[in-house]
């Protein structure tokens, strides 16, 4: 795949090598690059900065009318620990974090499967379920959330985790990813299978799947993410406290706390770590599937 | 009956690939029926009619929710508000991220680094970045009037400001999404075929007219499709309004989508919202006919 080349952290500099050599030139350029590429992170980062300090002030602190980035009572984790004996946020990353992963699970193999059928079986009325398929990708999800609110209250599904889960397990765009990939597998490959009078659920999880990975790997932290902080829907589908998900949450604890700036901050910080750190993890791969899933778009 | 057609032609075979097939297409389809078709269609039959969420009034009364809508200056605000919203958050969105990778594309150290601080507030759920941005927009206590103070400029009632309002929620959608459009482009850069600048540069091209007569050019298909992408993400703009000003002051940010969501669930009025969802619909599809078109005229 083309967009591999990101995942060498070297590629960028073999890109410009060219662009290099005539050295004196170039480094003039490459410093005005670094100065400006700094002044965009030094910004991009001033958020995250700016609540760390706040959320590590007393609230006097924070809602003193000169601000500083040193508070003159000093840091403390006080914040943090409030937040934590409140209890909530641990209570709605555990709802997150299960309902997103039901929302990854559910879509990885229920879109694979399909997408196997589209790419690899000849069946009748393929063609029209392939347009369908595509032509729902244009279905903005805001329009569809009148009428599927009222569909689970008849489904008596309001206020259980389903109600967040069943919706959001469809993604028209990632069958359509995983079909692509799909193709480009060497029918060869299926052959000696096929001989053998494997089954096409055999050949669909020996060989199809296991060289799919990295295709997998793209729309699972795709649509990981996508579940992870959606808002609108969780915010109709739930009421029960119990069932919250993060940002659903935590935008209850706005009015709870009223003006508890280093409070909200701390909650901010501890609903984004998460990700955050999975992101540390698993950079490349996070940044193949954007790029992967993303472009494949066209 | 399909499947007995297929037999006569090719026995066996067919009628098998059509089981399996479908049999590998049931999941999906099961979910796609229910939670999307379904509601796609009833949301229709539900525009047509008076339903509501406190007593139902199921009967049909034909195109009056829309006429009703057509002519209800808050839809029309709310319409109009999207739409300004769109407009002024593609142009940043689409233009800082071009910068940002063009920069990184010049060779940069430490990649991870960079692409971290870009990219980071993706991850972030809306409530986060709307908690850190209205406390950094706060008036008396934020940040960013006392880095203003400290140049000269006067406060600035950020989110209570009608005319500034809608701009302080773009800036927080640049910080927040921009990171996206800039992975976009730094693939589609460092697939750019070295050769193209190899041989520019032997031609005596600088930096900048390589980006200009190269890079640019190369990545028009990237460009018409992140804007493309990017104004049908716009337009489905809710969450940061709704958390950051809740649609005032006075309504000068209320989306089109919360239009939607209050007269559905605070105005409890169902298959009024629904019309409105419908038309909201219209102005996507027609978009996306637009995008279809001029792709299609590119790649001809």
């Amino acid at each position: 795949m083309a967009i591999q080349t990101l995942d060498r952290p070297e590629s960028s500099t073999s890109a410009s090598q060219e662009l290099r050599q005539p050295r004196k030139k170039m480094t003039a350029g490459k410093i005005a690059a670094v100065v400006v590429a700094g002044l965009i992170a030094v910004l991009w980062l001033i958020p995250f900065a700016w609540a760390t300090a706040t959320a590590f002030k007393t609230e006097t602190d924070a809602a003193a009318p000169k601000i500083s980035w040193l508070p003159p009572s000093g840091f403390t984790p006080e914040a943090f620990v409030k937040v934590f004996q409140d209890g909530n946020i641990p209570l709605w990353t555990w709802n997150s974090l299960y309902t997103s992963a039901a929302i990854t699970a559910i879509t990885l193999v229920i879109s694979a499967l399909v997408a196997y059928a589209l790419s690899r079986i000849d069946f009748k009325g393929k063609k029209v379920l392939m347009t369908v398929i595509i032509a729902s990708i244009i279905i903005p999800p805001p329009v569809l959330i009148i009428p599927l609110f009222y569909q689970m209250l008849a489904l008596h599904m309001i206020d259980t985790s389903w109600a967040i889960i069943l919706p959001q397990v469809i993604h028209p765009a990632m069958v359509f990813v995983l079909k692509k990939f799909f193709d480009q597998i060497p029918r060869e490959l299926e052959e000696a299978a096929v001989m053998d009078g494997a089954s096409r659920m055999r050949i669909f999880t020996q060989i199809i799947l296991p060289l799919s990975r990295p295709i997998l790997a793209a729309v699972a932290i795709f649509v990981f993410i996508g579940a992870w902080n959606n808002f609108l829907w969780p915010f109709i589908a739930t009421n029960d406290g119990a069932l919250l998900t993060l940002p659903v949450g935590l935008q209850t604890i706005k009015s709870a706390y009223g003006i508890q700036y280093a409070q909200n901050m701390a909650s901010a910080l501890l609903a984004a770590l998460p990700l955050i750190l999975v992101f540390l993890f698993f950079q490349r791969q996070i940044i193949k599937g954007v790029a992967t899933t993303g472009l494949a778009g066209t | 009956m399909s499947s007995s057609l297929a037999a006569r032609r090719r026995p066996g075979s067919l009628t098998r690939s059509n089981l399996s097939g479908w049999g590998f297409a049931a999941p999906f389809l099961v979910f796609f029926l229910v939670f999307l078709v379904w509601p796609l269609l009833y949301g229709v039959y539900m525009s047509f009619t008076g339903k509501s969420l406190t007593g139902a009034n199921d009967s049909l009364i034909g195109f009056a929710n829309y006429a009703e809508a057509l002519a209800d200056a808050g839809m029309w605000r709310s319409l109009g508000n999207t739409l300004y919203f769109t407009v002024i958050s593609t142009v940043p969105l689409v233009l800082v991220a071009l910068v940002m990778a063009a920069l990184l594309n010049v060779g940069l150290p430490a990649q991870w680094l960079w692409r971290l601080s870009y990219f980071a507030p993706y991850l972030l759920a809306s409530t986060v970045v709307s908690l850190f941005f209205t406390w950094m927009y706060n008036p008396q206590l934020g940040l960013i009037n006392d880095s203003l103070a400290k140049v000269g400029i006067p406060k600035v009632a950020w989110l209570n400001d009608p005319n500034v309002a809608m701009w302080a929620i773009v800036i927080a959608t640049l910080w927040w999404t921009v990171g996206f459009n800039f992975l976009l482009y730094l693939a589609a850069m460092q697939n750019i075929p070295h050769q193209h600048y190899e041989a520019a540069s032997l031609d005596g091209a600088g930096a900048w007219r390589q980006f200009f007569s190269i890079t640019l050019p190369q990545l028009t298909p990237t460009t018409v499709m992140i804007v493309l992408l990017q104004i049908l993400a716009s337009l489905k703009i809710f969450d940061q309004v709704y958390q950051m000003t809740a649609g005032g002051p006075g309504g000068s940010t209320r989306p089109v989508v919360q239009y939607i969501f209050e007269t559905g669930f605070t105005g409890y009025r169902l298959g009024y919202s629904a019309a409105i969802s419908y038309i909201f619909f219209g102005l996507i599809v027609l978009v996306s006919v637009m995008q279809f078109a001029i792709t299609r005229r590119r790649s001809a």
